[in-house]
């Protein structure tokens, strides 16, 4: 895991600069950024939609309530501080999914010889 | 954020091992017209041109509401006044979600903020004209939406992933901007003559300015190229504009109103529909702070900032307080 501290879709830098390690996030007249993610109905997960500015999280709800669901979009809201989110590292992307790879055995689709086996 | 990118720019020049993997990550993910997401290693010329481009973009959605937030007292019903408060809040959501999308890039919303408000930003000229009557309310809605949707679709797919994403979203909301003021067109050319005339009258001035929302010509327009080389844009400014001429010159008939445009033709040779010439001196002169509306934009702009701080400074100092009521709460859980 890296050990950088960022948000979802809200920071960048670190990949071309990797030596100078977590940077603050953007901040706007001292309104810290949320990450909003909403259900769009229920028995459905909640999905990231995008970021706003907010000073609290109770504002950010509002916020997020009037720019992420003006049509119906969503039954339930949440929002995190974007500097709450720990990422993987991209740079280590290759090395953190390969396991998986070459594990075809994992699938349902690998077993050959049952193929045409009903109900299986 | 600007020291930093310069002092990028320096290190580009060196050329890091990981620059030189990066790059090579970046073209194959290009080549494979898949997405670039905001942490992933991009040409610094790609970042600066995205940021320019889509925080002109949010801009232009912010500038946008002026035009017709002047038309929500006069719309001429309470379900008009109600269209109309939505689809402004829509212009706001838009600018919202682009500055978002653009701050994944590492430049910050004060940072694009002032940009604006000091006027070294620019926006799209089109708003830099004066709403005169209400049928102007359904020319914006029928051609400048519409213009805006046609430029727009193909940005969805930009190789850009939360750019695309914006797209997206936005992308949705518009077709309702275009099918009411279409509609408010309809209306008006079903009406007196004098109705009528109105519809014609918004119809002649947007034209033209509606045209020039796809951007300069092909050969006239520097950043086009290398902006389709990186999948930003899909098509030309010029495919863009005959595109969106072949679709109003359809929709006017059932208006029954013409466009003002002596030359508009089709080219069965070409497959393409001919249009006059537009007057690009005037839309340079526009986009750079010269039109008829730009300087009254802009100080409606810095007055909604200005009347807006104290508002911005009540709720800093709210959450601030809660904060620390909340720490002082937590420090005596800890001492009992």
């Amino acid at each position: 895991m890296s050990s950088a501290v960022i948000g979802q879709d809200s920071q960048n830098h670190q990949s071309n600069q990797p030596s100078q390690g977590a940077q603050k996030p953007p901040t706007s007249a001292g309104w810290p950024l949320w990450e909003v993610f909403v259900r769009s109905s229920r028995g459905l997960s909640h999905v990231h939609a995008g970021s706003l500015h907010a000073p609290d999280a109770e504002m950010a709800v509002r916020n997020a309530r009037d720019l992420y669901t003006r049509r119906n979009e969503g039954v339930s809201l949440w929002v995190v501080r974007s500097t709450d989110i720990t990422t993987s590292d991209p740079d280590a992307k290759d090395m953190m999914f390969e396991s998986p790879q070459g594990k075809d055995y994992r699938h349902a689709t690998y077993y050959k010889e049952s193929e045409g086996v009903k109900h299986l | 954020m600007a020291e930093q990118k310069s002092s990028g720019g320096h290190l580009a020049a060196v050329r890091t091992p990981e620059d030189i993997a990066g790059q090579r990550r970046f073209e194959a993910i290009i080549a494979d017209d898949s997405r670039i997401e905001p942490r992933d290693w991009m040409p610094e010329a790609y970042r600066k041109s995205l940021t320019r481009q889509m925080s002109q973009h949010a801009h232009s959605e912010i500038i946008g509401m002026q035009p017709e937030a002047n038309w929500i007292t006069r719309a001429p019903s309470l379900k008009r006044k109600a269209i109309l408060m939505a689809k402004v809040q829509d212009e706001a959501g838009h600018g919202l979600y682009l500055y978002s999308a653009t701050e994944t890039l590492g430049t910050d919303r004060d940072t694009l903020n002032n940009q604006l408000l000091t006027g070294r930003a620019k926006y799209s000229s089109i708003f830099n004209y004066p709403a005169r009557t209400w049928a102007d309310m359904g020319a914006i809605g029928w051609l400048v939406d519409g213009a805006a949707i046609a430029n727009q679709v193909p940005l969805c797919r930009a190789s850009y992933g939360p750019y695309g994403r914006a797209m997206v979203r936005i992308c949705k909301e518009e077709s309702f901007h275009q099918r009411q003021g279409f509609e408010i067109l309809l209306e008006l050319s079903r009406g007196t003559e004098a109705q009528r005339k109105m519809a014609q009258d918004a119809i002649n001035r947007f034209y033209a300015p509606a045209l020039m929302m796809f951007g300069p010509s092909d050969q006239d327009s520097p950043n086009s190229q290398q902006s389709m080389a990186w999948n930003i844009k899909r098509f030309s400014n010029d495919d863009l504009r005959q595109r969106f001429v072949g679709m109003i010159v359809e929709q006017v008939k059932v208006l029954g109103l013409s466009l003002p445009d002596p030359d508009l033709r089709y080219d069965e040779e070409s497959g393409q529909w001919l249009h006059m010439d537009l007057d690009w001196d005037e839309f340079k002169r526009v986009v750079s702070g010269g039109g008829p509306c730009n300087s009254q934009r802009l100080a409606r702009r810095r007055e909604a900032h200005e009347d807006g701080a104290w508002v911005r400074e009540a709720a800093a100092a709210f959450a601030r307080k809660q904060q620390n009521e909340k720490n002082q709460h937590d420090q005596k859980a800890e001492v009992a």
